[in-house]
């Protein structure tokens, strides 16, 4: 399953790929990181189709991760990824926009790793239900 | 029948008049008047007598009376008086004694003698009304300057009261001043604490900015601790089934964690300095500044204040640090107030420029430019917002100058700002804008 990160802090990546070792260990999961949403546009614009699942911070500078959302929603329509938004602001505003404009699941910083691994895996597990 | 008692009445009664009525005088008033009795006698005896010694006695005693300016100062102003009857007196006397001795020559020259005499007694009746007015005129003189005096006196009089007027005045003067320098302390204080309360404003728009920005390394050093205490676990593993490679390639990972953990501690740690530096009232002094790395701190507090008021809000930042700067000499958290204002300020103008804008086509862009030159520093912080209106432009140094609405600035930071800059710095602030189009504020701080 390839995963899209994208957050303005540099230091996800490590610790996505520290808390996720054994799984990129196992190539179960494989991870790509943009530190903006204009950096995404250009990665998906590239390799759209192996992308499964994007998880987006909300809150960068320039294009913010609900204007991603938006673009991917209205750019990949079939097969469209899953999207999964982060933020350090967990409130029912931004849930609701983020859940309007189609997002899958709504994450809060600090990420509760353990979750997430739950999400991806029932995610991955709906996927193969869907695929087979 | 003989002219001299009459002379001496005159004369008598000339001295009597010229004498004030005061006690001093009254002796010689009193023998003037005995001599003019005695002289009013004489004038009897010689209509019933007729006799020669009357004309001496007479002509001896107005000799003596001629000498009385002379003898006594109460009459020095009569000395004119004798001039008058000096020529009578003396042709009279001549004249007699001619008729007494050489009766033969007299006679001969009689008619000579009485129009001497004639002339000499129009010289001194004419002489007496000169001089009696002369004496008049002298009065009046007199009497004006005693006027003058008594004007004088009340000129001195009246000197006195103003003088004591204008102490109580003085007095009065020095209280108001008092208390206007009270009231300009007390207005000083107030000036203060409104200062200290601006710091606090800010501070409390910058609230929400500061916790994003903790909050964020705070979820690094959280989420670094636990994946290295799960790294531990399994270096643990490793190490018992006897993978020493595997274990040494997690202690290296367990390494750079922590190191990530030191370095999302410090991050944590300068923001809350900064904070704490930002309240505190007293300012501090220059020293060396990254002042790349302080607009780029301030940047960011500002923008996610921002962001954490209005959520929907995004803005482009764009930064042109010029890095060879290095550290220059400055008092960081002056400056950093003067960012923050300038930073909050940028993000109010693309705010409002956003709300007028419906359609959304609107890009709101925040910039920070540094240069550097040879004998200054130049930063530069523009948007592209709502800008300054022309009636406003000049005003936007003046404290409590705003034009946002009540209880959304305080109208002291620019003024503050303006100050730092100034007087802190020895700088320069410049403001260029156009309504509805841009707003770029430039800083200019010489460095040695």
């Amino acid at each position: 399953m390839k995963i899209l990160v994208v957050d303005d802090e540099a230091d996800v990546e490590s610790l996505f790929r520290q808390r996720f070792r054994k799984e990129i260990k196992n190539h179960e999961i494989e991870f790509h990181f943009e530190l903006s949403a204009e950096g995404a546009v250009a990665y998906l614009e590239r390799t759209s189709s192996e992308v499964v699942l994007i998880l987006s911070d909300i809150n960068m500078p320039g294009m913010s991760g609900l204007n991603l959302l938006s673009y991917i929603r209205d750019t990949y329509k079939s097969p469209s990824p899953i999207v999964m938004m982060i933020t350090a602001y967990g409130d029912q505003e931004k849930y609701d926009q983020a859940i309007k404009l189609g997002a899958n699941d709504f994450l809060t910083k600090p990420l509760d790793f353990h979750s997430l691994k739950e999400k991806l895996k029932k995610t991955e597990n709906d996927g193969q239900n869907i695929g087979s | 029948m003989t002219l001299e008692p009459f002379v001496i009445l005159l004369f008598a009664n000339i001295f009597r008049r010229a004498l004030a009525k005061t006690p001093e005088n009254a002796q010689w008033r009193n023998a003037l008047w005995a001599l003019m009795g005695f002289t009013l006698i004489l004038i009897g005896i010689d209509i019933i007598l007729d006799k020669n010694f009357i004309k001496w006695i007479s002509k001896i005693i107005l000799l003596a009376l001629l000498c009385l300016p002379f003898v006594s100062d109460r009459f020095k102003h009569y000395k004119s008086v004798i001039l008058a009857l000096l020529p009578y007196a003396i042709l009279s006397t001549i004249a007699d004694f001619a008729k007494a001795f050489t009766p033969s020559l007299y006679d001969s020259i009689n008619g000579l003698f009485d129009t001497a005499l004639t002339f000499s007694a129009i010289w001194m009746v004419a002489m007496l009304i000169i001089s009696s007015r002369q004496r008049k005129a002298l009065q009046k003189e007199r009497r004006k300057a005693e006027l003058e005096e008594k004007e004088k006196e009340r000129m001195w009089a009246l000197k006195q009261e103003l003088e004591v007027q204008v102490m109580e005045r003085t007095a009065e003067i020095n209280k108001q001043k008092e208390e206007l320098e009270n009231t300009l302390v007390e207005l000083k204080t107030t000036q203060n604490q409104l200062i200290q309360q601006e710091k606090m404003a800010s501070l409390g728009e910058l609230t929400a900015g500061i916790a994003h920005e903790i909050q964020n390394p705070l979820n690094f050093v959280n989420n670094f601790s636990d994946v290295s205490i799960e790294l531990l676990n399994e270096m643990e593993e490793e190490l018992k089934a006897g993978h020493k490679e595997d274990a040494i390639a997690i202690a290296a990972d367990i390494k750079q964690n922590l190191q990530k953990i030191s370095t999302h501690g410090q991050r944590a740690d300068s923001i809350v300095k900064g904070m704490l530096q930002h309240s505190r009232s007293a300012t501090g002094d220059k020293e060396p500044t990254d002042i790349n790395a302080l607009a780029d701190e301030y940047l960011r507090l500002s923008y996610h204040g921002l962001r954490a008021k209005d959520k929907t809000f995004n803005a482009t930042l764009e930064t042109n640090y010029d890095e060879s700067i290095g550290k220059i000499e400055v008092i960081p958290q002056d400056i950093g107030r003067v960012f923050l204002n300038l930073f909050n300020n940028a993000f109010y103008a693309v705010t409002e420029k956003k709300k007028l804008q419906a359609d959304g086509d609107y890009k709101p862009v925040v910039s920070v430019t540094t240069i550097k030159k040879k004998h200054q520093v130049i930063i530069k912080v523009s948007d592209n917002g709502i800008g300054i209106p022309k009636k406003a432009a000049d005003k936007i140094y003046q404290p409590f100058f705003t034009t946002k609405p009540t209880g959304e600035g305080t109208g002291l930071g620019l003024s503050m700002s303006y100050d730092i800059i100034r007087k802190g710095h020895n700088g320069e602030i410049k403001v260029a804008s156009v309504e509805g189009e841009f707003t770029e504020f430039t800083i200019i701080l010489p460095i040695k």
